[in-house]
C-alpha cells in the first residue's frame, strides 16, 4: 500500500540548500544522469513512454509520446523549450520549484535533451518570479561548472547548451506556440496547428515543450525505473504529482501525492476548512481554465479520468477553494476578466467573446441583470469554444457556464435582489 | 535623452552578451528590453532605437514587441512598484481590500481600474494591479519589483508602502535579504545575475506543508526496488 503523501520532488526543499548543487546531490541528486547517458537515446524515450508519464502542466499528454514523435536523422538541430511560465491562476507548484530545487529541474532536461537528441535547450521562465529566476541562473552556472552541461557532458561526447530566458509579462505564453513565438522575438501570438512544434517548432525545427514538473519528474524514472513510477498512481494516471491548496483551508501549500488522491483527504490532511462553520462551496480541480467542481465531488479521485468523468479537468492540480461566504459570480466575473486581460487579440472569437462575456457577467453581479443574460452568456461561450485560435479562448467561458451549471439560483437571486447578496469582508483571510 | 557614448559603449558590450546566448539574434529581443529597461527604468524612445540597431530591425518592430508585454513600462517607473495580486483567489482572500486600502492611502482613486498605475507623490512608490503571481498558498500576496511578500493585511501593506517611501530596510519574505531596485530587478531579468540567489529560504512556510505531514507520519514514495518487484 503506497503512503498517502509521496515527497519526490519536494523531498528536500527543507534542506537550507537545496537549491544548490551540493544540496541536491547530498539527496541522492545528478545519480540518473550518468545512468541515462549510459543508454541509447531510444532507450530513455522508452523508459519515459513506459513509465506513462503524462503531462504536468495541464494537458496530460504523454511526455514519451511527445519525444518520440521528434524526427531523427532530419539534420536539423532539435531543441527542448521548458515552458516555466506558470500562470494559470491558482497553479503555485512550478515556481516554489524552481525556487527549491532546479537541479532536479537541470537534471531532467540534460537527460531529456540526451534521448531527443537536442543540444539547445531553454526555460522559458516567467519575468514575474525574480528570486525564482535568480535560483535558476545560479544552478545552470553551478551544472556548467560541474561538467553537467556544456561540452562532453561527462565524457559522452554529449554537448548542451542551457539558456533562462525570461518571460515579459503574458499569460498566453504559456501556450506551446505562444510561447516559441515570443522565445524567437516577437508579440506571443500562438501560431496554427499543423505543423506541430516536434515538427516545426522553435526556428521551424523540430522542438518537445515540457512543463517544468513534466521534465523534473524524469530523473526519478531514470533513477527508480519506470515500473516504480507506473506503480504510482491510478491505472491510467501514473505517478506522483504535486497538489497545490488555495484559499479558505487551514494549511494551504504543496502536497506531493500519488494521482487519485481526492479533495476530501487533502482537506483533511490540509486541517480542515479555514473557518468553522463554513463549508467547502466551490473549488477548481486544475486551474481558472477547468471547470468548477463543487461539494459533492469531494470524492472525485484527482486523476485525469476521475476529474474528467466528473465534468472538469484535472490540469494543473492548482485546487482553488472556496468556502460558502464567497459569491460565484464574484469569482467567475474575475476570472474572466483575467482572459480578457490576457487575450492577445490575434482571433475575433476570443478578443470580442471576452470582452462582451464580461460586460454582461458585470451587469449579473451588479443584480441588474435578467435571465435572459444567462443565455445569452452560454451561447456567446459556445460560439467561443472550439473556434478560437488556442486554448486560452476555450477556457474563456470555463468559469462562468461551471458556474451557472451549478449555482443558477444563485446568479437569479442577485437580479431579484438588485444586488450581490455577499459580503467580500466576510471571505477575508482575516474574517473570523 | 539619448544615451552617452560611455553609456553606449558599455550596453554594447551587455547586448553582445545577451545576443552570444542564442541560435538566433532575434531571441535576443525580450532581454534586450530589459538591459535598457534597467538603465532608464522603462523604455524609452532611445532604448528602442538601440535595441533596433543591435539586431538590425526597425524600431517599429521593436515597439510591437515591447507594447504586448505588461512587464515592460512606457513611462518611468518609480523605484519600487507595488503590484497587488488581484486575481481570484488572492482577491477574495483580501487583496481586493488590500487595493482599495492601498489606493486610498497613496491618495489615489480606490475604484482606479488598473490601466494606470498610482505613484507616491514623491514618485518612490507606485502600485498597481497584478494578475495571479503563482502564490495562491500564500494569499493575498503583494509583489515589490517582483519579489514575493506573502500574506498580507491591509495593514502590512501600507506598512510596507510606508517602508519603501521612508527608505527603509525590506525583506522580501521568499528573497534576498536586501530588496532591489526597479532598474536592478529589470536587469536580472536581462540575465545578469546579482550574487543574490543564495539569500533567503529554500521553501516558504506553505510550500513545506505537505512534506513536513509527511515526516511526521512517516509517509513516503516507494524505494525503487520494492516496486520494481511488485
Amino acid at each position: 500500500m503506497t503512503d498517502t503523501l509521496t515527497p519526490v520532488l519536494t523531498a528536500n526543499w527543507d534542506q537550507p540548500d537545496s537549491f544548490t548543487l551540493a544540496g541536491y546531490s547530498r539527496t541522492g541528486g545528478y545519480k540518473a544522469l550518468p545512468k541515462a547517458l549510459a543508454m541509447e537515446p531510444d532507450d530513455v524515450i522508452a523508459a519515459v513512454k513506459a513509465s506513462v508519464l503524462r503531462g504536468r502542466g495541464g494537458a496530460g499528454f504523454p511526455t514519451g509520446m511527445k519525444w518520440s514523435f521528434i524526427p531523427q536523422n532530419d539534420g536539423k538541430p532539435h531543441y527542448l523549450t521548458v515552458n516555466a511560465d506558470e500562470s494559470e491562476p491558482g497553479t503555485c507548484k512550478d515556481v516554489p520549484l524552481m525556487m527549491a530545487n532546479p537541479h532536479v529541474l537541470i537534471e531532467g532536461i540534460i537527460i531529456t535533451c540526451y534521448a531527443i537528441r537536442a543540444s539547445h535547450a531553454f526555460i522559458y521562465v516567467r519575468g514575474e518570479v525574480l528570486h525564482a529566476i535568480r535560483r535558476l541562473h545560479l544552478a545552470v552556472a553551478e551544472a556548467y561548472e560541474a561538467g553537467y552541461l556544456g561540452k562532453d557532458i561527462l565524457g559522452s561526447g554529449f554537448n548542451l547548451e542551457l539558456v533562462v530566458h525570461a518571460g515579459a509579462g503574458a499569460y498566453i505564453c504559456g501556450e506551446e506556440t505562444a510561447l516559441l513565438t515570443s522565445l524567437e522575438g516577437y508579440r506571443g501570438l500562438p501560431r496554427n496547428r499543423p505543423p506541430f512544434p516536434a515538427v516545426e517548432g522553435l526556428y521551424a525545427s523540430p522542438t518537445v515543450i515540457n512543463n517544468v514538473e513534466s521534465i523534473a519528474s524524469v530523473p526519478s524514472i531514470i533513477g527508480n525505473g519506470a515500473d516504480w513510477f507506473s506503480g504510482l498512481g491510478t491505472e491510467k494516471s501514473n505517478g506522483y504529482g504535486i497538489f497545490s491548496l488555495s484559499g479558505h483551508v487551514k494549511t494551504p501549500g504543496q502536497y506531493e501525492a500519488p494521482l487519485g488522491i481526492t479533495l476530501r483527504e487533502l482537506i483533511d490532511l490540509a486541517g480542515g476548512m479555514l473557518r468553522p462553520g463554513h463549508e467547502i462551496k466551490f473549488w477548481t480541480p486544475g486551474g481558472s481554465s477547468t471547470p468548477l467542481l463543487t461539494r459533492e465531488h469531494l470524492d472525485v479521485p484527482l486523476d485525469f479520468e476521475g476529474v474528467g468523468a466528473a465534468g472538469s479537468m484535472l490540469g494543473t492540480r492548482a485546487l482553488q477553494i472556496f468556502d460558502d461566504t464567497t459569491c460565484v459570480l464574484r469569482a467567475a466575473l474575475r476570472w474572466t476578466e483575467f482572459y480578457q486581460h490576457e487575450s492577445c487579440g490575434k482571433c475575433t472569437p476570443c478578443r470580442e467573446g471576452s470582452y462582451w462575456m464580461v460586460r454582461t457577467i458585470e451587469r449579473l453581479e451588479a443584480g441588474t441583470g435578467t435571465e435572459e443574460d444567462l443565455e445569452t452568456i452560454l451561447d456567446v461561450g459556445d460560439n467561443i469554444i472550439g473556434r478560437a485560435f488556442c486554448a486560452l479562448g476555450d477556457a474563456v467561458p470555463v468559469p462562468i457556464s461551471s458556474a451557472i451549471k451549478y449555482f443558477r439560483d444563485e446568479i437569479i437571486q442577485h437580479q431579484k435582489n438588485g444586488g450581490c447578496p455577499f459580503d467580500p469582508a466576510a471571505s477575508t483571510a482575516w474574517a473570523v | 535623452m539619448p544615451f552617452s557614448e560611455e553609456t553606449l559603449t558599455r550596453l554594447k558590450a551587455d547586448a553582445a552578451e545577451i545576443t552570444a546566448r542564442y541560435p538566433r539574434a532575434r531571441s535576443a529581443l525580450l532581454p534586450l528590453l530589459y538591459l535598457v529597461q534597467a538603465e532608464e527604468g522603462y523604455v524609452s524612445d532611445e532604448g528602442m532605437a538601440f535595441c533596433a540597431e543591435v539586431l538590425g530591425i526597425t524600431q517599429t518592430e521593436v515597439r510591437g514587441v515591447a507594447s504586448f508585454y505588461t512587464m515592460y513600462k512606457h513611462e518611468p517607473a518609480a523605484e519600487y512598484q507595488v503590484g497587488v495580486c488581484i486575481n481570484t483567489t488572492c482577491a477574495i482572500m483580501g487583496g481586493d481590500q488590500i487595493w482599495s486600502e492601498l489606493a486610498e492611502h497613496l491618495g489615489g482613486d480606490p475604484d482606479n481600474d488598473g490601466h494606470h498605475d498610482i505613484k507616491s507623490p514623491d514618485g518612490k512608490v507606485a502600485i498597481e494591479r497584478v494578475e495571479c503571481n503563482a502564490a495562491c498558498d500564500y494569499a493575498p500576496v503583494v509583489m515589490v519589483n517582483w519579489e514575493f511578500f506573502d500574506n498580507q493585511t491591509p495593514q502590512t501593506a501600507k506598512k510596507l508602502v510606508d517602508d519603501l517611501r521612508a527608505g527603509e530596510h525590506v525583506t522580501p519574505t521568499r528573497g534576498p535579504s536586501r530588496l532591489c531596485t526597479w532598474k536592478q530587478a529589470s536587469r536580472i531579468l536581462a540575465g545578469f545575475g546579482d550574487g543574490q540567489a543564495a539569500e533567503g529560504p529554500s521553501a516558504g512556510p506553505a510550500s513545506l506543508v505537505g512534506l513536513k505531514l509527511a515526516k511526521e507520519r512517516g509517509w513516503q514514495a516507494p524505494p525503487a526496488q520494492e516496486a520494481q518487484s511488485s
